[in-house]
Formats: structure tokens, C-alpha cells, sequence
């Protein structure tokens, strides 16, 4: 077992607020790249308003591709905030403590990411601005609310709402540092009214802490209902493949197997990039690799019962949908590689110890689990309804096209971007938070044995 | 893949009537309009199609929209072939909006672009449609087309456009009407002279188009009209008819003589 590094203060406080406060080289040639993707979908965005969607591959009878794969998948990956910071904070896990921020400001960028897919793949996105946001109840004129489609952006605004106030919160006292630190005077004053006057007083500290364990209980209904909600888009429909009564158990779950596993991803990349040596520590990476073999095997689970649902409805539709996902020719390269990545390969390899406790091994399996959710999710999506019902004449193919490519890399770009950003500007570790526990960990080296504070909780 | 004439002797006539809907319209002025299709007397000729993308202001469905599979087409045939060469044998089965009582499409557009209208027929508001697509998803038919393009008709094709059909813009999801202009014109008719409109009074270009009859038009409501009585035939059948959606459109089953004297029971 590896001792965690205690440092003290001082240093703590120099090496978590490091990075808000200088300027490496390498950010700027990263946002630069980033930025280049970005424009590059803006100008695909522009075409599309000009050319409209002729620009994508949809074709009679598919009408929704890749943007809806890619939404469902950053909903998924934005579940890992709650996990992480709610979850875990309610479940005690000391190891959290580094980890939350990082996984909340990933949900806020991946949610306001995915929210921009309903715009762009809409056939009259300036309409759509119009007329869903916001909803229009007041005058009562056209509100369909039967329509999933109404129940999503509910969902993920309250979702989105809900982890700024949960990260804002967290952030108070850290920006109040930040505050204390900064020498440039523009930045004081922005810290300085970002921290609302917070100067430490006991009534503030227990305000915040309240306030931070509301915020976790009141949060976690919506953990169950934003990818549940997300599932009904496609759940609700008769649509072969689609429509299933276990996708919202089965979409939470494959939410949090792909969320957590880009927690992982960005924490190791965090740990060389920010020098965060000392905070980020092969424990942390261990506790998220064990939790995670549970996450996913329980994910399998729910893709078994998935398929097995559609063989024993023996609905001759859901059955040809199923046959088609896993026998024919394209799905079956995208089925293998989805199964082999998204649960074999790095399953297989995180029960191994040395695995687990090993950066580079633990980067590759989960950006390979995220490879394979995002293929899971295609697999869910685009089947069904490219062999909707027994009229054989409708059968359609569905091909992406360059420009679809090109919105989702740019997409990707916009939250690396987002979250790079967020991190320059405001403390990406929660530096409170980690002092906090090294204080609960020095209360708990109390005896003979030194326990260390990762294993408390069991 | 069982061909939907295999779905022989179903009772499928009343559906609409049991089945539970939870229609926001109910039907107030005593119309139901349906449409019964005949297999037995398709000829595939296509007629039908030609009519409704000129009575519709449809764009030319060139060659390369066809490829792409964006051809707009609110009635098409399909056509299956039965048994193996030389016996085979084409089967035509014109497929339109189905006008469903219980219409998977109507619930998923978050804008209510599309609703159910007081004579029970599906309606496409264009002006609505934000193009979230997701309709023509939901519909099991597929007969519902999204515009990829700004419609645009080579002169002098231009010139005759319907100025009774909306010219549909890119972005929107538009499908088969009824030739709602057409129906709301002999009802105005009727009401002026002081009459109920009269069975068959109302064609859809499509039944008007068939050179075989093999499509009639005309409400449900009515027992005495042709296509009620049509639609209670002993070959009647819904298209996809598990799936519950209380199609408005009645098929009538092939009648194959060949098939008839070796096994009447079962039918083709």
C-alpha cells in the first residue's frame, strides 16, 4: 500500500492553486489546437444553417445519427458529477476529495456540450431556440408535454442547475484563497466578489458544509432521473431495439461506467499536467479502477437482460434488430469491438492489481471504455430505425458523413476546452476539501495503528 | 419477414373504435375519413404517386435524390415479389400516412407540430415543425419525409404549382394530408348549400388518379358509404397491425385464384 503524501499547508495550498496562477507554455498551444477544432465546427454549424441538414448522413428512414449518439454519450459521461462528488461525499469516501471538483466542472462542460446537439441537428435550430427555451407553458400554445423531448431539456437543466450551485458551493472557500494569493489586482477583485466575502468564520464554514450535504442528498433523485429521462427519448417509442422497458436502469448504469471512467482519464492527465503528484496518488486511480469493475459488470448485466428482453419478446422486429446488431456485417465489427473494449480488455486487466495501481494502463482502459460506450451508444441508436417494421421496401442504411465527423470532434475539443479553461481561471482541486481530509486524516492516527484515511470507510 | 399480406383473416376492422386513445381532439363534426386500399386490384402503375406529388407541390424526386434515399414520395408502392422464379409474382401495396387514431407520431414532437384533428386526420403543421425528426422516427410506416432542400421545380414546372398546398420549406417534416384542401373545400361547398357531403364526393388526388379503384376514399363514420362498407370485407387487414396505432386506412387482401382453389382456408 502506498503511504499517502502528506504535505503541509503551505505547500498544499502553493501546489492546488499553482496552475490558476501561472501561465505554461503548453496551455496556450493546447487551447490553440482546441480552439482550431472549435472553429472548424462552428463553421460546419454555419453550413448547416446555410445548406441545412443535407450536410449530415440522415437518409429516409434513419433521421437521427451521429449528434444523438454523441448526446446520449456526454449525458453519460456528465453522470460521473454526481457519482463522484455526491454519492461518494454521502457514502464517506475520503478518497473523493481530489476527484470531486474535476468530476463536477466535467459534468457541467459535457452537459452544456451535449445540450448544443439538439440545436444543431434540428432541422430550424433558430427555431428551435425559439420555441423550447424557453418552454412556452405561460401562454399555453403549443406545449406537448407527452413529447420526451420536453421532458429532456427539464431534466438537464435541473441536472445542470443543480451541480453549478453544487460546485459553486465547494468552490467558495477556494476561491477565497485564490483571493488571499492572487497579486494582480483584476484578479482580486473578480475572486474577490466570486467569493461573496467568505473569510473563514465558523458560521461560514458550517453554512457551506450544510449547504454542500443538502446539495448531495437533494442531487441524487436527479442521478437516477437524467439518463432514465434521456432513456425515455428512445424508450417510449415503438421503434424496434428501442423500445425496452430496462434502457433506464441500463442508461444510468452505462452512464456512470463511462462518466467514472473519464474522471479517471482526466485525473491522470490532471496529475502530469497540473504537477498534482502529491494529491493525485495511485490510491485514488485503485479506488475508482475497484468501483468501477463493479459499475461495469453490472452494466453488462443490463446489456444481457437488454438482449435477452429482445429475444424472448420474440417480437419479429426486435428480434431482426438484435440479429442485425450482432450478425451483419457493419454492426458486427462495431458490436465486437464495443463488448471487447467497453467491458473485456479493461475489466479484465483492473482486477489485476498492478493494473490498477499503474497510470498509463489505467488511461488507456478508460479512454477504451469510453471508445466503447460511445459505440454502445450507436448501437442502441441507429439499428432500429434502419430496419423499423417488416415493410421491407423502407429498409435504409444509415452513413455519417465528414461534417457529422467534424461536429464531434469539435464537440469533444469544446469540453477538453471548457474544462482546460475553467481550470486556468478557478482552483481545479479542491483545495478546502483536501486540506480538510488531511486534517480528518491526522484526527484518525490516533493508537498504535496508523490507518490510512483510503480504507476508513470500509 | 413475413410480407403484411400474410396477416390474413384479422378482425382488425374496429380498431380504431375499441382501442384506447387518448386523442386531445374528439371528433365533433362527424367525420372520420379513411381510405381503403385494395390489393387485389393494384396494379403498381404508380399513377396514384404521379398525381399526389403534383397535386402536393413535391419537388422532382431526381435520380440522385433517389440514390441518397431523401426522395419525397407521401405515396409510394412497395412492391414484394412472391415465390421463386419463373413462378414469382409481383405484390403492390401502396403505403401512405396511415392517419392512425393512436399515432406514435403525434405524441413525440415537443412542439405539437403535428395533432390530430377533429375529422381524425393526422395534421403536419408546417409552420410548427421545428425539424427535431423525431416523428418521422416514431412512425412504423416511415411515410412521414423530412425536406433536406428548399424545393425547386425547372421552369415551367414552376407555374403549376397548387396554390391550395403550402410550398413546404427546408428543415421540416412533411407527409401525406388526405388532401385536407380538398376535404375542407367540399365541406365548405356543402355547407353553402345547405347539405351533408355526400359519399365520394371527396378524392384525394391518389383515388381520384387509380385507374383500377383500387383506392376509395371517403368516412368511416358514415355506415352506408363504400369505403365503410369496404373496410368491414371479410380480406380487410391493417398494415403493422400489432403494433396497436388504429390505422384509418383499411387493405383488402390479394384474391389469388391460383392460391384460392388449393388452400381457401388460408388464403394467397
Amino acid at each position: 500500500m502506498q503511504e499517502p503524501v502528506t504535505v503541509d499547508r503551505e505547500t498544499a495550498n502553493r501546489e492546488l492553486l499553482d496552475f490558476v496562477f501561472s501561465w505554461p507554455k503548453w496551455f496556450f498551444a493546447t487551447t490553440g489546437l482546441l480552439g482550431g477544432v472549435i472553429t472548424l465546427g462552428l463553421i460546419i454549424f454555419l453550413l448547416l444553417m446555410i445548406f441545412g441538414l443535407q450536410l449530415f448522413g440522415y437518409a429516409h428512414p434513419v433521421y437521427w445519427g451521429f449528434p444523438v449518439v454523441n448526446f446520449v454519450f456526454w449525458i453519460g459521461v456528465s453522470h460521473a458529477g454526481i457519482m463522484v462528488s455526491a454519492i461518494l461525499r454521502l457514502a464517506q469516501a475520503e478518497w473523493r476529495r481530489p476527484v470531486t471538483r474535476a468530476a463536477e466542472v466535467l459534468t457541467i462542460f459535457s452537459l452544456m456540450t451535449a445540450m448544443t446537439f439538439p440545436i444543431i441537428h434540428s432541422g430550424r435550430p433558430w427555431r428551435t431556440l425559439y420555441w423550447e427555451f424557453p418552454y412556452d407553458w405561460m401562454r399555453g400554445i403549443w406545449p406537448n408535454p407527452r413529447s420526451p423531448l420536453v421532458w429532456d431539456p427539464a431534466a438537464i437543466f435541473t441536472y445542470l442547475t443543480s451541480t453549478v450551485m453544487f460546485v459553486y458551493i465547494a468552490l467558495l472557500p477556494d476561491l477565497a484563497l485564490a483571493r488571499d494569493r492572487v497579486k494582480n489586482p483584476i484578479g482580486k477583485a473578480v475572486y474577490g466578489v466570486l467569493s461573496l466575502g467568505f473569510r473563514g468564520t465558523t458560521r461560514q464554514w458550517r453554512i457551506q458544509a450544510i449547504a454542500g450535504i443538502l446539495l448531495s442528498a437533494l442531487i441524487l433523485p436527479i442521478f437516477v432521473s437524467v439518463h432514465s429521462i434521456v432513456s425515455w427519448d428512445f424508450a417510449v417509442t415503438i421503434i424496434p431495439g428501442w423500445h425496452n422497458t430496462v434502457f433506464a436502469p441500463y442508461f444510468v448504469i452505462g452512464a456512470v461506467h463511462s462518466g467514472v471512467s473519464a474522471v479517471v482519464t482526466v485525473m491522470i492527465v490532471m496529475r502530469y499536467a497540473f504537477g498534482l503528484k502529491n494529491f493525485i496518488t495511485k490510491d485514488h486511480i485503485d479506488s475508482l479502477a475497484r468501483l468501477l469493475i463493479i459499475v461495469a459488470t453490472v452494466w453488462l448485466f443490463f446489456f444481457m437482460l437488454d438482449f435477452m428482453f429482445g429475444l424472448y419478446g420474440t417480437e419479429p422486429a426486435e428480434v431482426d434488430t438484435w440479429q442485425r446488431r450482432l450478425m451483419e456485417p457493419p454492426w458486427t465489427a462495431i458490436a465486437i469491438i464495443f463488448i471487447i473494449t467497453g467491458y473485456i480488455i479493461p475489466v479484465g486487466l483492473w482486477l489485476f492489481r498492478r493494473v490498477r495501481r499503474n497510470f498509463f494502463l489505467m488511461f488507456v482502459t478508460t479512454v477504451l471504455v469510453n471508445i466503447g460506450m460511445w459505440l454502445e451508444r450507436y448501437m442502441i441508436v441507429i439499428p432500429g430505425l434502419e430496419r423499423k417494421s417488416n415493410l421491407t421496401f423502407q429498409y435504409g442504411d444509415y452513413l455519417p458523413s465528414a461534417a457529422e465527423f467534424g461536429i464531434i470532434a469539435a464537440q469533444l475539443a469544446l469540453v477538453i476546452a471548457g474544462f482546460l479553461v475553467f481550470s486556468k481561471l478557478l482552483p481545479i482541486m479542491p483545495a478546502a476539501d483536501i486540506k480538510e481530509g488531511q486534517i480528518l486524516r491526522d484526527e484518525i492516527k490516533v493508537g498504535r495503528a496508523r490507518v490510512p484515511a483510503t480504507m476508513r470507510e470500509a | 419477414m413475413a410480407s403484411a399480406t400474410d396477416t390474413a383473416e384479422l378482425p382488425v376492422v374496429a380498431a380504431a373504435a375499441t382501442l384506447p386513445t387518448d386523442d386531445p381532439h374528439p371528433e365533433t363534426d362527424g367525420h372520420r375519413w379513411g381510405m381503403v386500399i385494395d390489393g387485389d386490384k393494384c396494379t403498381g402503375c404508380q399513377a396514384c404517386v404521379v398525381a399526389c406529388q403534383s397535386e402536393n407541390n413535391l419537388a422532382l424526386n431526381e435520380e440522385n435524390r433517389v440514390i441518397e434515399r431523401r426522395a419525397k414520395t407521401w405515396i409510394r408502392i412497395e412492391r414484394y415479389w412472391e415465390g421463386e422464379w419463373p413462378n414469382a409474382k409481383a405484390r403492390f401495396l401502396p403505403v401512405l400516412c396511415q392517419h392512425c387514431g393512436n399515432a406514435p407520431c403525434e405524441t413525440v414532437c415537443p412542439v405539437w407540430a403535428t395533432y390530430h384533428n377533429p375529422d381524425g386526420l393526422n395534421v403536419q403543421v408546417y409552420n410548427r415543425c421545428i425539424g427535431t425528426r423525431f416523428c418521422a422516427n416514431a412512425c412504423p410506416y416511415s411515410v412521414r419525409y423530412f425536406n433536406f432542400w428548399e424545393p425547386e421545380w425547372p421552369s415551367p414546372m414552376d407555374r403549376q404549382l397548387n396554390p391550395d398546398v403550402t410550398v413546404r420549406t427546408k428543415g421540416i417534416v412533411e407527409k401525406c394530408t388526405f388532401c385536407i384542401h380538398r376535404i375542407n373545400r367540399t365541406k365548405r361547398q356543402a355547407d353553402r348549400d345547405g347539405r351533408p357531403v355526400a359519399d365520394g364526393e371527396v378524392e384525394p388526388a391518389c383515388v381520384q388518379a387509380c385507374p383500377t379503384t383500387a383506392l376509395v376514399f371517403g368516412d368511416l363514420n358514415d355506415s352506408e358509404s363504400k369505403v365503410s362498407e369496404l373496410s368491414h370485407s371479410k380480406r380487410a387487414y391493417s398494415l403493422l397491425d400489432a403494433l396497436g396505432t388504429a390505422p384509418a386506412i383499411t387493405y383488402l387482401k390479394k384474391v389469388d385464384p391460383s392460391h384460392v382453389d388449393e388452400h381457401e382456408e388460408h388464403g394467397h
